[in-house]
């Protein structure tokens, strides 16, 4: 009993319960979701999809988590400033006004460079305006929430530019000879590097320290401008790399379309995660666990048959139990029936 | 019994869970006066006016007023309005977007036959309650166009006008000039003359002599008495909000010597904070310990505030050792080697969730820069090293720093310093609210640090303390360094000095 406390007790038993939660209810329901072949020489499943599919969020999701914790706001730009990186790239690579084209004009690099730019650059107008200028973190980021949209469209001279180049699927699809799709590798590759810069630099503790308290961070000697900058600049940069993966899916930039309402997952998936969207203590695990159970439940429903219409009510609902059993109201609540239980058997014995 | 007493209190008493915070306290307010209510901070100044306007329920006593039946027992604020006790706080709780007409008629606006509210009426109105307290200003322009003490005075028209009879002022003058301070105390006189009762609640000394007539002294909850201006010179008003009287002053003996003729390690040249800190000199030597004292708000605060660099100084200079400071932020002094204790360690010092090594290591870390991560293994042994060494209660070094208490909590910032071995430790008020066990214990830290070559300086509101650990006290008063102590330091001369004057 004490063990399992202690268990229970920990940040990430939570996100962890969840996520196994819904994958419980798939192996009751249709247990062939867990079933793996291979066809064509690559990887098809379902898990193999959650996997797949989950990759934008739990890249946002990495960026969301820092700029959640050092300034207890939330970007809402992320999914629109995906729609514009993915147009930057692909008017670069096909050149202004071009509608569609099977040869690119920059190398590959250069391009998908470009694009990861362009969110970086996001990011550094979002983290200029809530570090500098102390804007709110939800009305500075509804800036490129609306704008990035259209500023993606003008890129692309207001139609959908089609990279019909063989290596520009490559990142959201498969690497030729290789069974399992590249967005997993990317999305492993963004979460170690974001790890290792904690890790390996105090950012880790500058960001909690800012988050917790500026005022006291700031007098201690931490320049808390330059952190919590630094914060929307990483999340610019996830956003930037998430929008390259949706692109190279469909090897378009459907402006109008690519990250639409991603920004609300990626909060999502944060809170998921067992971190509180106050700031402050963060746990990047939980973030990328909390993405990935909710491209968990989509892949369920559209299993089930439940029609795109309709997934997001259900969604809703499970998002709703979960927010709501992590809840501190509910825990202490949980924690003073246990108690008015415990105080019972006492006196019954 | 005067037959002009506007409101008695008698017997107040409040508890608040573990704090006894009103210990029979009473307070006696007559028509036509200015009543300058004292004492340190948590003397219960604020908690005996609370009672009187309905912010807190009393759990005992009698409050009368004039004119009023039986004993007043107000819930509310709006309760107390009623009876015509109106409070102006100091900070401005008025709508800076709106008009001054609007603030001065919110709620009650003149209508017309319609039903409309009766613009010309209420801007006429407004201009007449204006110029009646002889503040002629543009009422249709909105309340954020003018200065805090413009804004104030409009706050206490708005009081005023619904039928004021006693006012309270609870630190009005804490933001304004000595020019804005002027015209309040024009208007506060004003007022006097018409009947009003006031009290006013001040830190500054200067202010209740140039303003009041009568005075009441409370300390740690309780009434210590009830004086008129004439009979209670400034020492003997500082020995009563102390609580020491003056004959029984023992003369505590200095244990300290510190090196008078030592290398200068910091010169301060004219700095100041516009604002908070007049322009001052301050000079420290390597291995002294020097006090800045004065009542709280007098600006000990914000000098070290502004050496330190958490406020910018915007004017003079500061040298170190010899070379010219530039201090931008408060990382430049820590690379110079100063550290700093923040007086109100819940919003300046602690970061509550963070865990007791990471708290330690903080300032060490960021002095180091964010790509010179300190080792893990090497943050521990820090850790630990400064939780055996200052013995903080601690059931281990991952504890998050707010599970610990004010006293450990103190601890741990000293240690973040500590941790970066400074050559200037600046501590502000660091024995607050921690024990005398630990109290005694950081005492002894600062004068085994002064002996280790270390400067400090020292702030706190406890004189002896001061008297046991300074080689020196600078003094101030109202914002500005007023003067030096460096020989005979005893309670009464420090205490003279504080309250300044020739009285």
């Amino acid at each position: 009993m004490k063990n399992l406390k202690k268990v229970t007790k920990q940040q990430l038993f939570l996100p962890i319960f969840c996520l196994f939660l819904v994958l419980l209810v798939n192996l009751f329901k249709d247990p062939s979701f867990f079933g793996i072949s291979i066809n064509n020489g690559v990887l098809y499943g379902r898990i193999i999809d959650v996997l797949n599919r989950g990759s934008e969020i739990a890249i946002l999701a990495v960026g969301q988590t820092l700029v959640v914790a050092v300034s207890a706001g939330t970007d809402i730009s992320v999914g629109s400033v995906m729609s514009l990186a993915a147009c930057g790239t692909c008017m670069v690579l096909a050149g202004f006004g071009v509608n569609t084209t099977s040869t690119i004009q920059v190398p590959l690099i250069i391009g998908i460079l470009f694009g990861v730019a362009l969110g970086g650059l996001c990011g550094a107008f979002n983290g200029a305006l809530v570090a500098k200028l102390k804007i709110q973190p939800m009305v500075a980021t509804l800036i490129l929430y609306t704008a990035a949209r259209a500023i993606g469209l003008l890129f692309c001279n207001n139609q959908i530019t089609y990279i019909r180049y063989e290596p520009y699927k490559y990142l959201g699809n498969f690497l030729p000879g290789c069974p399992i799709p590249t967005p997993i590798f990317v999305t492993i590759a963004v979460i170690i590097v974001v790890m290792l810069f904690l890790k390996k630099t105090a950012l880790g503790t500058y960001i909690q320290s800012v988050g917790i308290n500026s005022r006291a961070a700031k007098i201690a000697g931490l320049n808390s401008d330059m952190i919590c900058f630094m914060c929307y600049l990483i999340c610019g940069i996830c956003a930037g790399m998430a929008g390259m993966v949706a692109s190279s899916r469909i090897y378009c930039a459907d402006s109008n379309n690519i990250g639409l309402n991603y920004e609300l997952d990626a909060i999502l998936a944060v809170a998921l995660g067992g971190n509180s969207l106050g700031g402050g203590r963060f746990n990047m695990t939980g973030s990328i666990i909390g993405a990935y159970t909710i491209q968990a439940i989509t892949t369920t429903l559209l299993a089930m048959g439940v029609s795109t219409d309709q997934a997001p009510v259900v969604k809703a609902i499970i998002v709703i139990l979960i927010v709501v059993v992590q809840s501190p109201v509910f825990k202490s609540w949980l924690g003073k029936r246990q108690a008015k239980r415990l105080a019972l058997s006492k006196e019954a014995a | 019994m005067e037959n002009d007493e506007l409101i008695t209190m008698r017997d107040i008493t409040k508890t608040f869970p573990g704090v006894i915070a009103l210990d029979h306290a009473q307070l006696t307010l007559r028509k036509g006066e200015i009543h300058a209510l004292m004492g340190e901070n948590g003397a219960g100044k604020s908690t005996i006016i609370k009672c009187l306007t309905g912010v807190y329920d009393r759990d005992s006593g009698e409050v009368h007023m004039e004119g009023v039946e039986g004993n007043i027992n107000c819930h509310s604020t709006e309760d107390a309005q009623k009876i015509g006790i109106a409070t102006v706080y100091q900070e401005v709780n008025l709508c800076p977007n709106l008009t001054v007409a609007e603030n001065l008629f919110i709620g009650r606006e003149p209508r017309t036959k319609a039903g409309f509210i009766d613009w010309k009426q209420m801007n006429r109105n407004a201009k007449k309650v204006m110029d009646g307290l002889e503040i002629s200003i543009d009422v249709t322009q909105t309340l954020e166009n003018y200065s805090i003490a413009i804004q104030q005075m409009v706050a206490i028209a708005r009081a005023v006008d619904r039928d004021c009879r006693a006012l309270i002022l609870d630190e009005p003058t804490s933001s304004l000039d000595d020019k804005e301070v002027e015209k309040l105390f024009r208007v506060m006189r004003q007022l006097r003359d018409k009947g009003v009762g006031i009290i006013f609640v001040t830190h500054f000394l200067e202010q209740v002599y140039e303003v009041c007539d009568r005075i009441t002294v409370m300390r740690n909850g309780a009434f210590v008495g009830e004086y008129t201006v004439a009979e209670l010179p400034r020492v003997k008003l500082v020995a009563a909000m102390l609580g020491k009287d003056f004959d029984d002053l023992a003369a505590i003996k200095n244990e300290t010597m510190a090196s008078a003729d030592g290398e200068v390690l910091l010169v301060c040249d004219g700095m100041s904070h516009k604002g908070t800190i007049k322009p001052f000199n301050f000079k420290i030597r390597k291995g002294e310990v020097v006090g800045i004292t004065g009542l709280l708000g007098s600006g000990r605060s914000e000098m070290v505030r502004c050496i330190y660099g958490a406020d910018k100084s915007q004017s003079g200079k500061e040298t170190m050792k010899g070379e010219e400071l530039k201090i931008k932020a408060p990382i430049d002094s820590i690379r110079k080697g100063m550290g700093y204790l923040p007086d109100d360690r819940k919003a300046d010092g602690c970061i509550g969730d963070l865990s007791v090594r990471e708290n330690i290591i903080l300032a060490l870390q960021a002095r180091q820069g964010m790509f010179h991560t300190i080792p893990r293994a090497k943050q521990n042994e820090i850790a630990d090293e400064f939780i055996r060494e200052l013995s903080i209660k601690t059931p281990s070094r991952e504890t998050a720093l707010k599970q610990l208490s004010g006293g450990n909590q103190q601890k741990v910032i000293i240690a973040r310093w500590l941790a970066t071995h400074p050559d200037l430790l600046i501590l502000d008020e660091p024995t607050r609210g921690i024990d005398i066990g630990t109290k005694t214990e950081i005492q002894k830290m600062i004068l085994k640090l002064a002996g280790e070559g270390m400067s400090v300086i020292f702030i706190s509101s406890e004189i002896e303390e001061m008297l046991r650990t300074c080689s020196r006290m600078c003094v101030m008063r109202d914002g500005e360094k007023v003067g030096e102590i460096d020989h005979e330091l005893t309670q009464e001369n420090v205490m003279k000095a504080i309250a300044g004057g020739d009285n």
